[in-house]
């Protein structure tokens, strides 16, 4: 089966004043389809470099990726935002909600840019609202919902569309020890029942044990890369 | 495609009113903005039409017809025949309201102590009804009944100026048709008012075959004025005119009143500089509005593009949200610019500064005309130009790559 991602000698630098930080340098990287796995490192490794760059949010300085058997590095910013829509979903450490926008609102966000008739994307907003716990706080908008709530909210709109990929950024950060286990519970059933290949970069090692591949970045490299048995 | 203009419009809707003060304030603008230009335009537009037609009123009326060198020499040298049977043809047709022959040559008025240079003006008293003035402006003693009637009407100002009055006899003198001096004594049956000023002490008006039979001019006349149901249309009877009066001089009053044309004109023109002032203070605050907005939210812009929003999207979100702001604005400016307008329908009486507008020919009372065009033209510029100004802050808001727009704090 074709993986979903594959990095091929992906380099990014930066230029901070005439400096050049080396973010990336030549990492390849595959993801099967359906994996579950973690980039951890110490700040400043590269883990939020990769994963923008994955998912189509920045452009690598060299090298080739492809995702969902499509080569983004070099694809024009329309048919990036695109296959964004279609094919990949984020979480972000602050949630990033919109905040002028109900839980549903929130969730029916992507589907509506996709064009979904307006029942069907109520109907799967509610059932995913419902699969990630949060029946009856459909009509709340984010500042009347904790930080738990919140990212549960982010994963059902990361999620409600089917991506091929979700990638996750310190998804667990803002979270308490509890909420955050519950959280990575939630995300373990959507990659075994949905089929969603996750992505997360953290330095939280509840969200590591979860993973079933780690991935160790240090300086723009990857020093570590292995499989292991899951918490759950 | 419907659901995305769907979500467009709630998310503009809904920023909007993050900032209910903010927004509030804007829409304020736009709206006294707004208002200030079509009430102004009302008011411009009402003293400019009472100024015209107070002039059309004034013996001008929409066309003169002439023996050809009076208008630059209006003497008795200059006078023609009455109408013929193919002008008075082309005079009874729908497209003249009223019409009247008059005769219209300089003369001197003397009273027992003063006299004064005046225009003596020959009427047939029926013929001026619904086309000029004097008949609603005699304001004391009676208006004249016939061409035969010897009667003299003369202005309250002339009269004073004279030191006569009503009942008094004044004699009128004036060159005759022969050439030799033409007098004679007039009694006065009537004052009458009028604005401006020089109408009452510049012209008297008496019986058209009186007029005649003191100037020893037979049945000649000096002038033909008409009005049509329309002053603008009035190019086809003009044309009619010309063809059955071949020979004489026929006029749209817009050749005879130049000025007026010019200061219609120009009215125009300090209208719209007064638009694009005021749009121009109004853009800024729009502008500057959005850009704060497009500021504060330049993290939700980034998110936006990471969930696969195109980049025209969030420019149409931004330009939604200019256009929710333009349209309430517009909708509140012309609200109360036609409540304003509305309340101004008795009049704006400036007679505090009557002299001042007499001179130019305004009265001094002012009553707001409301022309379509106007505030059309204030509409059009606010909306058309308000979305092009607002195209600047939502190109900012669009042209963030979504990993720097969510690397804000």
């Amino acid at each position: 089966m074709e993986p979903t991602v594959v990095c091929r000698k992906v380099s990014k630098v930066y230029r901070q004043d005439a400096v050049a930080v080396h973010a990336l340098v030549d990492v390849d990287l595959v993801i099967p389809r359906q994996d579950f796995l973690c980039l951890y490192g110490p700040s400043g490794s590269g883990k939020t470099t990769l994963l923008n760059l994955i998912g189509g949010l920045d452009r690598p300085t060299s090298g080739e990726i492809v995702v969902d058997g499509r080569r983004i590095d070099d694809m024009e910013s329309g048919a990036l935002a695109h296959l964004r829509l279609h094919r990949i979903g984020f979480v972000f450490q602050a949630y990033n909600l919109i905040p002028v926008l109900t839980a549903r609102e929130n969730v029916e966000f992507v589907m509506q840019l996709q064009g979904v008739p307006a029942a069907e994307r109520r109907r799967k907003a509610l059932e995913i609202l419902a699969e990630v716990g949060l029946e009856g706080l459909a009509d709340r908008r984010p500042a009347e919902l904790s930080g738990g709530q919140q990212q549960r909210v982010a994963v059902a709109r990361a999620i409600v569309s089917e991506p091929a990929l979700v990638l996750a950024d310190e998804p667990t950060a803002n979270l308490d020890s509890k909420t955050a286990e519950n959280l990575m519970q939630l995300l373990v059933h959507m990659n075994r029942e949905h089929g969603v290949t996750f992505v997360f970069s953290t330095h939280d090692r509840l969200v590591m044990d979860f993973s079933r591949r780690l991935i160790g970045l240090r300086d723009g490299r990857i020093v570590e890369d292995r499989r292991r048995e899951a918490a759950a | 495609m419907r659901s995305t203009v769907w979500l467009l419009a709630v998310l503009a809707w809904r920023n909007l009113w993050r900032h209910p003060g903010r927004t509030g304030a804007i829409l304020f603008a736009l709206a006294l903005g707004v208002w200030s230009m079509v009430s102004l335009a009302g008011l411009t537009r009402g003293a400019l039409e009472s100024q015209l037609e107070r002039a059309i009123a004034n013996l001008t009326g929409h066309v003169q017809i002439h023996a050809p060198g009076y208008r630059d020499d209006p003497v008795i040298e200059h006078s023609m025949p009455p109408p013929g049977p193919e002008l008075r043809a082309a005079l009874a047709t729908e497209a003249v309201s009223a019409w009247a022959a008059r005769v219209r040559v300089p003369a001197i008025v003397v009273s027992e102590r003063e006299s004064a240079a005046v225009t003596l003006v020959g009427i047939d008293p029926a013929q001026e009804r619904g086309l000029s003035f004097i008949p609603g402006a005699v304001g004391a003693g009676r208006y004249l009944e016939s061409v035969d009637d010897a009667g003299l009407l003369v202005g309250r100002k002339l009269a004073e100026r004279l030191e006569t009055r009503l009942g008094w006899r004044v004699v009128l003198m004036s060159e005759g048709a022969d050439d030799e001096l033409a007098d004679r004594g007039f009694r006065i049956v009537g004052v009458f008012d009028a604005e401006p000023e020089a109408i009452e002490t510049g012209y008297v008006f008496v019986g058209r075959r009186v007029a005649q039979q003191m100037l020893r001019l037979g049945e000649r006349i000096s002038e033909i004025a008409l009005v049509a149901p329309e002053r603008d249309r009035i190019e086809g009877l003009l044309e009619r005119l010309r063809a059955a009066a071949p020979g004489l001089d026929v006029r749209p009053w817009t050749e005879i009143e130049p000025l007026l044309v010019l200061t219609e004109e120009l009215s125009n023109v300090v209208l719209v500089i007064w638009y694009l002032i005021v749009f121009t203070a109004m853009s800024f605050g729009l502008v500057n509005t959005l850009l704060m907005a497009v500021f504060e939210r330049t993290r939700e812009f980034g998110l936006f593009q990471a969930l696969g929003m195109r980049p025209r999207l969030i420019v149409g979100q931004v330009l939604g949200e200019s256009l929710i702001l333009i349209a309430l604005g517009l909708a509140l400016g012309n609200a109360a610019a036609a409540l304003t307008l509305r309340w101004l329908e008795g009049g704006l009486d400036l007679s505090a500064f009557a002299e001042g507008f007499e001179m130019v020919g305004y009265s001094p009372v002012l009553y707001p005309e409301v022309a379509a065009s106007d505030v059309l033209a204030a509409n059009l510029l606010v909306f058309v130009l308000g979305l092009i100004a607002s195209l600047y802050p939502a190109w900012r808001a669009a042209r963030h790559v979504p990993v720097q727009a969510l690397a804000r704090a």
